[in-house]
């Protein structure tokens, strides 16, 4: 019979301190029960002699002093696994919302996880095809990799994720393939909408969902995405599946750290975020990978708004420093109805190099999305240079890449949502913006390739409009 | 009694993340190694105060209570130093990771002790010298091939000067007695191949000496612009996704040193993975042989616990300079340098310590002046004087990219030079994105002359030059942003066109092309050269009034911009580029004549 406490002596935001505790263990679950009769539950931050300092999921609101009781459960916080869980909906805390039945689970693994050797680790370098051509052509993702969005407050990301939710495939593999989704406060309507896109393409039957609204308790946020790496771990290393997770948003996450931290008065580091942001985004972020000897993989999108659109915010910035790249959106190319507005220059792919050429892709990748980036990047200098001094002051070669930036947004990066890109049409399509360029000036690819397939569309050049369409959809 | 009984115990009153406090742990010594808990944590004692010691933990604390046991080991937090070393992969404390794989799966369980060096494995020991010998510390005893690679040279350890009384030949292990010396104070010691030294302390050497040579990483803009000295420190500070990893990546990969170290501290999985799947693959530029065999590989992820990343850097610095005490030129790279800082603060935090800087401790400067001043060029001990030589380079993260940033600050105050990374250049692909105009080496005048004996006569000319158009470049590009081209002299953008020339043609390096990747300094130097080259007689045409478009347009260029794929070999080729840039200048000449 567990012990239970009715000695609370403080309770201060989202923390409870307890006395005269007797071996209360670090990190254990606490169940805190109310004069209502209500069950809360809680995890210890800190046991000092016969004091514990308990944090509660779900808010503190009706604990009070005298009457609500403490007991200290001896486990960490588990989630209960199953094949079932697939089709389903839970809170944050795990527990079904959906009104289906309970889950009964195969076995309980705690929330935490343990590291994961990085000997044990094997490389992400399978190519997967998101359909979209500023991911794939310039930003490729592979599988076990983990590529943010980072994007702003009212930018399309969660229109973004859920088109590579639907449209991500591995090239000539059929395999079972999982979305674990898993929402920090955000609202209805932005929950509501994965729940439907999953709903209207079937992709809910391979999915499993843990939602915590902006409404639900803030500190419940802390366990929602330990919540869905349990599953996708599960799902991936004991399952086989290929898994991808969805977080959104992970600037509420580290929101609710940042209440925690504050309750316990601890000092600050940057920006008034607690030290040990980074050590705790990790431990979340570096559950994604690909494990020796094991058949799945954990792909990890997570989603975060950048506060400001400022990069350089702790949040954004910790981030980017653990995950392998990122996606940037930004309101100017949003503006212009460009979609998906995916900024390409920031953006980053750090796995890119493993996950494309012969085999994977096509042999001039490479070289062709670095012809790409300079040439558009070049193509920006000059107008921004166009805006202080007037179009007429530019080179002609400057203004042959002007004119290219802007075709390169609206044909290359602009693609719809429902739109789905081979990897051959998206290549293609870069040879065919290329091609206006003399020779001389596509420096960084090879001379093999040009020859191989420069010529095939500086001829197409020449030849009748119609006939080049029919090329693209058709490439050999 | 057995070992465990007689172990001195404390028990713990606190427990707050990766700290834990203990009381009744009088007869500590600050920085001894203790046991937490039954299931034996590994963790370091970082305060005392009367019989309360504060202890960090290297592994994860979860489920660890009040009035539960801390055993003391006496000992402070140690390394084993032997062969079996290289081609070794170790989390923080020095626990081989692939054992670790072997017998408990793909995650760490904690509480694992596993022995650094092999037990069981012998190795051929090959006496240097004989029974009978006067020997100092420092000398050396015997030799062992530990790989292809890497002869592991087996010294007298410091503090033991004496006479070889027994010396084997032979296979053992590295627990094995190989010598018996008996001290000039009369004490016997039987040494076996392996030794122990504690991390937080330097290893000792006779005097130390300033760089004068060259660590070649084969990197262009590192070794011709910035060069870093043998027994130097540098650091690359930048910005996520400017490039520090790929550095790193490549000096751990081309430079030329006798031993790499390679410290992932609080950094990606993936990329650890990357090395270990990568460098048993790359061939060696001097030997052919796979790169593996000459590195150690030091591996505390950002999932592992924090308080080992504060080790990491420490564990491996002091392989590094066990291996620099046998005469070899050895590098470190610790990636990254802020992830350490990182760990101190947050440990410092859990202390209740008055914080410094953004957080951080106010003996942060302190630690990182002491972690790089580790490194040089020594005369090692022993009496034949030979010389070792450590390098550091260590890569710091600043939070957006913001160098005024502590751990930046408090690095810059103490490295020689300094490789600063630009997301500004990245975004435009241009890789290795380290910013000319800002980054700088304080060792050209010390290694100037082995560049003009080893290298060329005028290396350090050129490097000069090209330093300066860049310069002028910058300035130009100021008055064309305000102005426009048109408004420029033909001399002008010639220089432009110039310094765009060393820009794409030879700073930017394809990491992933399989020529581009390496560049030997002669190739660097030819290279150099025939761009410069093309610089002068494009001035003399210009002057002879050819038109500034001509020279812009003329075809040889885009051959001086393929120079860099050229294979090693065919290094010839790019000198015989100059003779064609004589002849189109001649002919252009010819036409405006």
């Amino acid at each position: 019979m567990l012990k239970e406490y009715s000695t609370i002596t403080k309770i201060s935001g989202p923390l409870i301190l307890v006395e005269e505790v007797e071996g209360v263990k670090y990190e254990e679950i606490v169940e805190v029960k109310l004069p209502t009769g209500e069950i809360r539950r809680g995890r210890v931050l800190e046991v000092d002699r016969d004091k514990a300092l308990v944090q509660i999921f779900e808010g503190t609101t009706g604990i009070d002093v005298t009457k609500s009781k403490v007991k200290f459960l001896g486990k960490g916080i588990e989630l209960g696994l199953s094949m079932d869980m697939l089709g389903r909906v839970f809170d944050g805390l795990g527990r079904p919302i959906d009104k289906g039945p309970k889950i009964i689970p195969e076995r309980r693994a705690d929330i935490n996880g343990a590291p994961l050797n990085p000997y044990a680790r094997d490389y992400p370098n399978e190519f997967i095809q998101t359909g979209i051509s500023a991911i794939d052509g310039l930003n490729t993702l592979v599988r076990g990799q983990k590529l943010p969005i980072f994007s702003g407050s009212g930018l399309p990301h969660n229109r973004v994720a859920a088109q590579i939710a639907r449209q991500a495939t591995v090239l000539g593999k059929e395999e079972t393939f999982a979305v674990v989704f898993g929402a920090m406060g955000i609202t209805f309507e932005e929950a509501d909408f994965f729940i439907s896109d999953f709903r209207r393409t079937g992709a809910i039957e391979r999915a499993v969902l843990f939602i915590n609204l902006a409404d639900d308790p803030a500190v419940e946020r802390l366990a929602t995405p330990r919540m869905a790496f349990t599953a996708a771990e599960y799902l991936a290393f004991e399952k086989d599946t290929h898994v991808l997770v969805i977080l959104t948003d992970m600037t509420n996450y580290c929101e609710a750290l940042r209440q925690v931290s504050a309750a316990r008065k601890e000092i600050p580091g940057r920006r008034g975020d607690p030290g040990y942001l980074y050590t705790d985004l990790a431990t979340v972020y570096e559950r994604a990978g690909r494990v020796m000897g094991k058949k799945g993989s954990i792909t990890l999108i997570p989603i975060l708004t950048m506060p400001e659109d400022d990069k350089t915010h702790p949040i954004p910035d910790l981030t980017g420093y653990i995950t392998e790249g990122q996606v940037i959106l930004t309101r100017p190319l949003h503006r212009k109805k460009v979609s998906p507005p995916i900024d390409v220059l920031p953006s980053l792919s750090r796995l890119k190099d493993k996950g494309i050429g012969p085999e994977k892709t096509r042999e001039d990748h490479a070289d062709v999305f670095n012809q790409l980036f300079a040439a558009y990047a070049r193509g920006k200098e000059a107008q921004e240079l166009a805006v202080i001094l007037g179009e007429a002051a530019l080179s002609d070669t400057d203004k042959l890449y002007l004119k290219f930036s802007a075709v390169f947004e609206e044909r290359y990066v602009s693609q719809g949502e429902e739109e789905n890109r081979t990897i051959e049409q998206t290549l293609d399509l870069g040879w065919e913006l290329l091609s206006v360029f003399p020779r001389a000036e596509l420096k960084r690819i090879r001379e093999e390739y040009l020859d191989k397939y420069l010529t095939r569309f500086k001829k197409e050049e020449t030849a009748a409009e119609p006939e080049k369409e029919a090329e693209m959809v058709a490439p050999t | 009694m057995n070992g465990e009984a007689r172990e001195r115990t404390g028990t713990i009153v606190k427990v707050a993340g990766p700290l834990v406090v203990a009381e009744g742990m009088s007869g500590a010594r600050m920085f001894d190694v203790v046991k937490v808990s039954d299931k034996r944590l590994i963790g370091e004692i970082i305060e005392l105060s009367g019989d309360l010691a504060s202890i960090q933990v290297y592994e994860e604390t979860g489920g660890i209570g009040t009035g539960e046991p801390v055993y003391q080991t006496g000992q402070p937090l140690s390394v084993e130093l032997g062969p079996g070393l290289i081609e070794s992969i170790y989390d923080g404390i020095q626990r081989p990771l692939d054992v670790i794989r072997e017998m408990v799966g793909e995650s760490i369980t904690r509480g694992i002790e596993v022995p650094a060096l092999n037990r069981e494995k012998k190795w051929a020991f090959e006496p240097k010298a004989a029974a009978g010998d006067s020997v100092v510390e420092g000398d050396l005893l015997g030799e062992v091939q530990e790989t292809t690679l890497v002869i592991h040279k087996i010294l007298v350890p410091p503090g033991i000067n004496g006479t070889i009384e027994r010396i084997e030949s032979g296979e053992f292990t590295v627990e094995e007695t190989v010598c018996v010396i008996k001290n000039d104070d009369g004490t016997t010691h039987d040494l076996s191949m392996m030794q122990r030294w504690p991390v937080r302390k330097s290893r000792p050497y006779k005097e130390k000496l300033a760089p004068h040579i060259a660590l070649t990483t084969g990197q262009r803009v590192l070794d011709t612009f910035f060069p870093v000295g043998k027994g130097g420190t540098a650091c690359v500070p930048g910005p996520f996704g400017s490039g520090k990893t790929v550095v790193q990546h490549q000096l751990a990969k081309w430079a030329d040193a006798e031993i790499i170290v390679y410290i992932g501290c609080g950094e990606r999985g993936n990329e650890m993975t990357d090395v270990l799947l990568e460098f048993p693959e790359l061939k060696d530029p001097r030997s052919g042989d796979p790169l593996m065999r000459r590195t150690v590989l030091i591996a505390n992820t950002s999932n592992m616990p924090v308080a080992a990343r504060e080790a990491s850097v420490y564990t491996g610095i002091t392989i590094a300079e066990y291996f620099r005490d046998m005469g070899y030129s050895v590098a470190v790279m610790a990636d990254s340098t802020s992830r350490w800082a990182e760990a101190m603060r947050e440990i410092s935090g859990r202390l209740e310590e008055m914080p410094g800087e953004e957080g951080y401790p106010a003996y942060l400067g302190a630690k990182v002046a002491e972690f790089y001043e580790r490194a040089g060029r020594v005369t090692c001990l022993g009496s034949d004087s030979r010389e070792g030589a450590m390098s550091v380079i260590g890569a710091v993260s600043p939070p957006g990219g913001d160098l005024s940033d502590p751990v930046v600050q408090a690095t810059l105050r103490v490295v020689k030079v300094f490789w600063s990374l630009e997301d500004k250049l990245a975004y435009k692909r241009h890789f290795p994105a380290i910013s000319w105009l800002t980054s700088y080496s304080l060792y050209l005048e010390n290694i100037e002359t082995y560049l003009r004996e080893e290298v060329a006569e005028d290396m350090p000319d050129l490097r000069s030059e090209a330093m300066r158009l860049l310069e002028e470049e910058a300035e130009l590009e100021e008055i064309v942003r305000l102005v426009g081209i048109d408004a420029l002299s033909p001399a002008d953008r010639l220089t432009l066109e110039a310094s765009r020339s060393i820009r794409e043609d030879f700073l930017h390096q394809n990491a992933f092309h399989e020529v581009d990747t390496y560049t030997s300094m002669e190739k660097q130097y030819k290279m150099l050269h025939v761009i410069l080259h093309f610089y002068h007689r494009a001035k003399d045409a210009l002057e002879k009034g050819v038109p500034i478009t001509t020279i812009e347009t003329l075809p040889i260029r885009e051959r001086i911009a393929r120079a860099k794929y050229m294979a090693e070999d065919a290094a010839d080729q790019i000198v015989a580029l100059e003779d064609e840039i004589d002849k189109a200048i001649k002919d252009v000449l010819a036409e405006a004549a």
